[in-house]
């Protein structure tokens, strides 16, 4: 019988639910393991469930500073989507909606995936055209697109501003319906519990604080609960990516440190059934099961590695969610924060072996990391597995700067302000 | 925020732009290894910590600071015009009045 499934609630229920053991238990770090993974954000607790049920190795120990879901994995607007235009993002995205829609089959943990689609308001004739292309490049590589009409939209949201006095009038909406939305938290538990049902060692409160080398070679590392050796070390700390890069040497990444900020309000009725992005300035927002809005806009837009951010963005913010939803004007905010982000140069992640022999890093998620956790997770446990590459993250190099390989959705060149 | 621009004084964040990391040497125009270009268009020491960074006054003088502030806690260490001579830091002055005369470029015709 699977660890939760209706029995086994009937049963704990008829017990009182004693009998539940903990999703994780918590480890003492041992002195050697064949793979450490630093970091036990989504990202590193899902490559850690990979590498056990894909390839077969446990002796693994998932390192994390703080509690599980301190990171970016506890902190983002759980938006899950693949309408992208080139072909390696639609590739890599689309396999990760693919796991997302089996996920917590897979996990045997309701992560809450919700595939209510995703709304790109478009505004002017040209952002139109722009979004009607990247909807055929979606449709092109095996997604799902459509184009909806003013009409068409009044329909799905009723809420927003469609009028033509507008400040900027909506003219389209490009919808992917597969997209959606799920719960955080629920992804790094669950990710957790399968990792430490087959043998990882999840270690909390266990910073990293140096790296442990042989010649060039990384065996292991120094940490707040001692030293720990490994045949592998994996780095996947998001927005820390430079802090601990730095640790074992590499001074500079095409990486820099940014904040993002996200918010929620009072709990409403059902107002939209649907994540709406807003293409005016930026603006994504849509409704949890508790009835509170979620929603997020650009980057404060100055280097930062404080978990928090600035007014001006408030107050932007704030000011293009009512000019999309003048209903929203009177509806209290109930709290704000902020993540660090890891910025990468082309806004593209990077997932590779290196860049010093014995190590392998997973970084440069942007905004954009959430939806990506079950991919990043498989490709990276695939990489770490096989001194490889797989094709899906194979383009997703850290030496493509300087090949001039970039994979730059918005043609925008170097700069770490992309998603 | 607040950031006390040299020429203006005190103001709020969100009357400034930021223009980034302000630690990468721009090659030399001639320079023609690939290498260097690449580390100064690409590669960021993105510490955390004191970082050197330009901003632009953009709504107010719309000069351009060289400022060095905590990526940690976002405090202002010190601001300066961002200069030819690699930014010297000049004192800071209380308000506009104050300001040494210089008029508008001569001798220029449209
Ligand atoms: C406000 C906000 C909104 C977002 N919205 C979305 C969204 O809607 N959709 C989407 O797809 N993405 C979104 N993201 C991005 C997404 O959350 C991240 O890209 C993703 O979570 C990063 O991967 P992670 O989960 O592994 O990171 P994290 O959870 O940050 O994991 C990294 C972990 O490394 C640990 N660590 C750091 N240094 C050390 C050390 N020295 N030793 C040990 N451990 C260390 C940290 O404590 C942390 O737990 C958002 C992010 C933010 C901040
Ligand atoms: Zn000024």
């Amino acid at each position: 019988m699977a660890e939760y499934s209706f029995f086994s609630l009937l049963k704990n229920a008829w017990n009182g639910n004693r009998d539940w053991k903990p999703a994780w238990s918590k480890a003492e770090p041992k002195t050697d393991y064949d793979v450490i993974i630093v970091g036990g954000g989504g990202h590193g607790l899902a490559t850690a469930y990979y590498l056990a049920k894909e390839h077969g190795i446990t002796n693994v120990a998932v390192l994390e500073k703080g509690w599980l879901g301190s990171g970016n994995i506890g902190r983002n607007t759980t938006i899950v989507r693949s309408n992208y235009l080139l072909p390696e993002s639609i590739r890599f995205y689309d396999f990760s909606v693919k796991l997302w829609e089996e996920l917590a089959h897979d996990l045997n943990y309701n992560v809450m995936f919700s595939q209510r689609g995703i709304l790109n308001l478009a505004h002017s004739p040209a952002q139109a055209d722009d979004y009607i292309r990247r909807g055929n490049a979606m449709l092109h590589g095996g997604g799902d697109a459509e184009w909806l009409t003013p009409g068409e939209i009044a329909k799905k949201v009723p809420g927003v501003d469609l009028s033509k006095s507008a400040r900027f009038p909506v003219v389209g909406g490009l919808l992917q319906p597969r997209a959606g939305t799920a719960r955080h938290d629920a992804v790094a538990w669950g990710y957790a519990r399968g990792a430490d049902r087959r043998g990882v060692d999840i270690v909390e409160n266990c910073e990293v604080t140096g790296f442990l080398r042989e010649g060039d070679r990384v065996v292991g590392v120094k940490s707040t609960r001692g030293e720990i050796r490994a045949k592998k070390i994996a780095v996947a700390v998001a927005g820390s990516t430079g802090r601990v890069m730095k640790l074992a040497g590499i001074d500079a990444l095409p990486i820099e440190s940014h904040v993002l900020q996200a918010f929620v309000t009072e709990s409403l009725k059902p107002f939209v059934d649907t994540v709406v992005t807003f293409g005016g300035g930026h603006l994504y927002m849509s409704q949890s099961d508790k009835g509170s809005l979620v929603f997020g806009g650009d980057l404060d837009g100055y280097n930062s590695y404080a978990q928090r951010g600035n007014l001006p963005v408030v107050e932007e913010v704030m000011s293009e969610m009512v000019a999309l939803f003048p209903g929203l004007a009177r509806v209290r905010l109930l709290r704000s924060w902020g993540g660090v982000m890891d910025m990468s140069m082309d806004g593209s992640p990077i997932i590779t072996t290196g860049p010093l022999p014995g190590m392998y890093l997973n970084s440069g998620w942007c905004y954009g990391g959430f939806k990506a956790t079950p991919a990043s997770g498989w490709t990276f446990a695939w990489t770490i597995a096989k001194d490889a590459p797989h094709a899906i993250n194979a383009p997703f190099t850290l030496e493509r700067f300087h090949r001039g390989a970039l994979i730059d959705e918005k043609g925008q060149g170097a700069t770490p302000k992309l998603h | 925020m607040l950031i006390t621009c040299p020429y203006c004084g005190p103001r709020d964040l969100a009357e400034f732009s930021y223009q980034g990391d302000a630690n990468r040497p721009r090659p030399d125009q001639h320079d023609t290894d690939q290498a260097r270009w690449n580390a100064y268009v690409y590669d960021r020491s993105n510490p955390a910590g004191p970082h050197r960074e330009y901003w632009q006054h953009a709504g107010g003088c719309r000069k351009h600071l060289l400022i060095v502030r905590s990526t940690l806690t976002h405090a202002i260490e010190s601001v300066a015009f961002a200069g030819a001579q690699g930014a010297t830091p000049r004192p800071a002055r209380r308000s506009p009045k104050s300001r040494t005369k210089t008029g508008p470029a001569k001798g220029k015709k449209p």
